[in-house]
């Protein structure tokens, strides 16, 4: 069974994180989710990390690997070699707890600003008779609230008040199928000047996305609403 | 909980471990749109020989023949070929419009790039040099 060699970011709030090396024996049909979780078993119970579902649903386990967003979960070690160093980090651009973990409250009270609802029909199943009893089928949302694309996107780094790539994502979902919502407040909130225009289209945020959001595209569109919406105010001469 | 110090923030866009072709064109936007910024008060800096009468022009337009003057010209024109070309790269994609193809889009500004700043030199050499 191969060894691998972890290098894990440790530390505490008050203290100066220091990169401290793991090995692990585990196949090479593990992920890494499996070899910080034996770290933190049987070497170190003090490590600090999220995780929960182990399969990219809850977006809990997001983390830098050799500088890259990824979800630990879906990260399988195949793809590094056993001579070679992983090395993992907390996510960027959020308050660090310590260790592995950050404080992803601030995009949590972004998205619960934008009433982002969690589950829409399904259209996969949308032309299939329903099973009996069933009245509808829902399906969740893409976006999993991970915070990889925040982390990702460099204008989080330069300022701290930007929406960001999900909430904007977010925003840009409901206008599309509002389901009752205060559309007119969700483009308010887009159009302020930490909002879509913030953007600088880096894309990073498309590139790391684990569940094809495409919030670039995203807040490309969102762009054009804004600019319809603006023009027709203009034009009906209303403010 | 720890607060990231704002300096420290502010120095994330220059972190391109595990970034792709769209924080490699951001990096480079900014960092050529910062040179173009300094160009443009050295540029009215120089402007000003020219209220101090012919010889301090003349002087400054001897040292502009230079072959290192004529390098740091072509350094410009690299740097403005790439704001401009890759301005219009981020429009676009800003509207939502290629971003399938934004890397492809990046490389071809860096092509066109690369070819219009050796043409633009060639020039300058030849004419100027």
């Amino acid at each position: 069974m191969p060894t691998w060699q972890l290098r894990l970011l440790r530390g505490r709030p008050g203290s100066s994180p220091r990169l401290e090396t793991y090995r692990v024996e585990l196949p090479a049909e593990a992920y890494l989710i499996d070899a910080v979780e034996k770290i933190w078993a049987e070497q170190d119970r003090s490590l600090l990390f999220r995780h929960a579902c182990h399969h990219a649903s809850c977006g809990a386990c997001g983390v830098r690997v050799n500088g890259r967003e990824r979800l630990m979960c879906i990260t399988p070690l195949r793809e590094f070699s056993p001579d070679g160093v992983i090395q993992v980090e907390p996510l960027r651009h959020f308050p660090w707890l310590g260790d592995l973990l950050v404080d992803v409250s601030p995009m949590m009270r972004r998205m619960a600003e934008v009433g982002f609802a969690i589950i829409r029909r399904d259209e996969l199943t949308a032309d299939r008779p329903l099973p009996e009893g069933i009245e509808q089928i829902t399906r969740f949302e893409d976006c999993i609230e991970c915070g990889l694309c925040l982390s990702a996107c460099p204008v989080m780094a330069a300022d701290e008040a930007y929406l960001g790539p999900a909430t904007l994502a977010a925003i840009e979902r409901m206008l599309a199928e509002p389901r009752g919502g205060d559309t007119a407040r969700l483009l308010t909130l887009a159009d302020d000047p930490h909002g879509a225009w913030r953007c600088h289209s880096a894309m990073e945020c498309t590139a790391v996305c684990p569940s094809n959001v495409d919030p670039a595209s995203a807040i490309g569109r969102l762009r054009r609403r804004l600019i319809v919406e603006k023009l027709r105010r203009w034009i009906g001469g209303g403010r | 909980m720890r607060e990231v110090p704002r300096w420290k923030r502010a120095s994330g866009w220059i972190d391109l471990r595990g970034r792709r072709e769209g924080g490699l064109a951001f990096l480079l936007m900014r960092l050529t749109g910062i040179g173009l910024v300094i160009y443009l008060f050295l540029h009215l800096y120089v402007l000003r020989l020219l209220a101090q009468g012919p010889e301090a022009w003349d002087a400054f337009i001897a040292m502009a023949k230079s072959p290192l003057f004529l390098a740091l010209d072509g350094l410009l024109i690299l740097g403005i070929l790439y704001h401009a070309l890759n301005g219009v790269r981020v429009t676009l994609l800003g509207l939502g419009i290629g971003v399938p193809h934004q890397a492809r889009l990046f490389w071809g500004v860096m092509a066109l790039t690369l070819l219009m700043t050796a043409i633009a030199a060639y020039a300058i050499f030849t004419i100027a040099g």
